[in-house]
């Protein structure tokens, strides 16, 4: 049996940019695979699902969703589950994946990955809501651990024992994002490695490398912002390395969603990333 | 109600309302006041949504400075939030809010020209639909007899605007076409707004053409048409309106009488 090079645990990616296409269809890219957001693509039709489909003849896809809310108190959206079924279908990717965050309440969308309290019922909560995506689309999904920048109150789990047994209890896979591991750690005065180490190994099927924006909190602490607006931090490179000697590689995506630099810039980034992931691969210890 | 639909309720209402203190329940590793955290969401959701209304509303933007459209877009993202998470819809309703939105009043023509803008990304995202070529209507267009009581399927992208303002001329002087200084924005213009391949198109037509399209768009049979739109302006040219909708790529069905379709 062969694999397909996003088959390859050396996999590498960057966020697909509606800029970079035009590029990436005539000239090619060393990359292996592509992310998308789901929700930039649920529109009838028109040229960015066509695009996009030119895109998936050549390379591996991503889907990653924004919107389903799987940390909310409320009931999944149908339609939105109809819809992500819908996008999985036609573009067949490697992998979907979502937030452990909630982004709706009350019939109200509000276009970003807002913190739940960690606690039994919201377990509970979550597990029957990834059960249900995975049942409705037909597919393992893979939950991203989020940035947070306030904990709450009502909180009796840490967030790494929280995921674990979500992919415990539902058999989902978790997208590890480092950057935000980094981010969170910092802005909770907590050792990111905490969370990382509290992840089953097995169950970890993507990663996910950003950069961030730094501020200052009330006491004047470092105050960390998941901007996706610049290059991967040097302390989530030497994170990421640490978690590939505990995990062995993990197929990795470089995020960008701001500020969006030229594609070599993009490319250089997973490429640094695959060296890593062969250095891993092949037990040579960390890479440069 | 659970007590985590409280801690979210309470963390949602205050999300978009500044004037609300944070939530309760939100605790600080280091002590620290939770709502110059809390900020950090507040000002992540509004600046996300504006730029969501920027992105469908640029010619708007630059019209008014980017400061006038941003405390503007505020006012609107927390009067009308999302609804959905597919934000590519949002903002059908922002041209009427501007239109009701007092300090824009000065720039009469802005609720049309967002209008305008909005169809443009309508067009751009609408269903596809191979359309009819000129060869398709060689054979229709040899017998006359037939094409008052022919119906026409405009192509799923295709909108028309009909305005009291320049809003055709205003916006194409943002594309670098003409100079915006000669635009008397008082001028009435139409517009057919059309996706051609990956293209959106925005074609300034005359009144009667708009209002015959308005017509077809409605299914009325292309003679009946043709006299509302000759009504709307005498001078109305249907077969310059038709060679327009035909080389843009505009029509997506042409039922004869007789077609089953009819």
């Amino acid at each position: 049996m062969t694999t397909t090079p996003a088959e390859r645990l050396t996999a590498v990616g960057i966020g697909l940019k509606p800029v970079h296409v035009p590029r990436i269809l005539t000239e090619g890219v060393p990359l292996d695979f592509f992310e998308v957001h789901a929700e930039n693509y649920m529109v009838p039709g028109g040229p960015h699902p066509r695009h996009l489909d030119r895109i998936r003849e050549r390379f591996a896809l991503s889907i990653h969703g924004v919107g389903l809310s799987i940390g909310g108190t409320g009931p999944l959206d149908p339609a939105h589950l109809d819809r992500l079924d819908a996008l999985v279908r036609r573009f067949e990717p490697q992998w979907f994946s979502e937030h452990l965050a909630w982004s709706s309440h009350d019939g109200r969308f509000y276009n970003d990955l807002l913190p739940l309290p960690y606690d039994r019922a919201s377990l509970d909560r979550v597990c029957d809501h990834v059960d249900q995506v995975q049942e409705h689309l037909g597919r393992r999904l893979l939950l991203e651990n989020p940035s947070t920048y306030v904990a709450l109150a009502a909180s009796t789990l840490d967030e790494g024992s929280f995921l674990a047994e979500v992919a415990r209890r539902t058999g989902c896979g978790l997208l590890l994002d480092v950057n935000n591991a980094y981010v969170s750690g910092i802005n909770h005065g907590r050792d990111p490695w905490d969370l990382i180490s509290a992840l089953p190994p097995a169950a970890v099927g993507e990663i996910h490398l950003a950069g961030f924006a730094e501020d200052r909190d009330g006491a004047g602490d470092r105050l960390l912002i998941d901007t996706h607006g610049a290059p991967v931090d040097d302390a989530v490179w030497a994170l990421y390395r640490r978690t590939l000697a505990h995990l062995g590689p993990r197929p990795t995506l470089i995020e960008r969603d701001q500020a969006i630099p030229p594609l070599e810039t993009l490319v250089a980034e997973a490429e640094r990333a695959r060296s890593a992931l062969e250095a891993a691969a092949f037990g040579a210890g960390e890479a440069p | 109600m659970s007590r985590a639909e409280t801690v979210l309720g309470d963390f949602a209402s205050a999300l978009l309302d500044p004037g609300r203190p944070p939530p309760t329940g939100l605790v600080t590793w280091n002590g620290s006041d939770p709502a110059v955290r809390f900020a950090v969401y507040r000002n992540t959701v509004a600046v996300s949504l504006v730029e969501a209304l920027a992105d469908t509303f640029p010619v708007t933007r630059e019209l008014v400075g980017a400061p006038f459209f941003e405390a503007m877009a505020r006012f609107f993202v927390a009067a009308e939030p999302p609804r959905s998470p597919v934000l590519t819809e949002y903002g059908d309703g922002f041209p009427d809010f501007i239109a009701g939105f007092g300090p824009a009043h000065a720039l009469p023509y802005l609720p049309d020209l967002a209008r305008l803008e909005l169809a443009r990304v309508r067009a751009y995202n609408a269903p596809d639909a191979e359309p009819l070529g000129t060869a398709d209507f060689a054979g229709q267009l040899a017998d006359p007899d037939r094409l008052p009581g022919t119906r026409v399927t405009l192509h799923p992208s295709a909108a028309v605007l009909v305005s009291a303002h320049a809003v055709v001329s205003l916006w194409a002087a943002h594309q670098g076409e003409g100079r915006i200084e000669e635009v008397d924005p008082c001028r009435p213009e139409s517009a057919l707004v059309l996706r051609h391949g990956d293209d959106v198109l925005v074609l300034g037509i005359p009144r009667g053409a708009a209002a015959f399209l308005a017509a077809l768009a409605a299914g009325t049979p292309l003679g009946e048409a043709a006299e509302v739109a000759a009504c709307a302006e005498p001078g109305f040219d249907l077969i310059e309106t038709l060679a327009l909708l035909i080389r843009h790529g505009g029509i997506a069905a042409w039922h004869p009488p007789g077609d089953p379709q009819q």
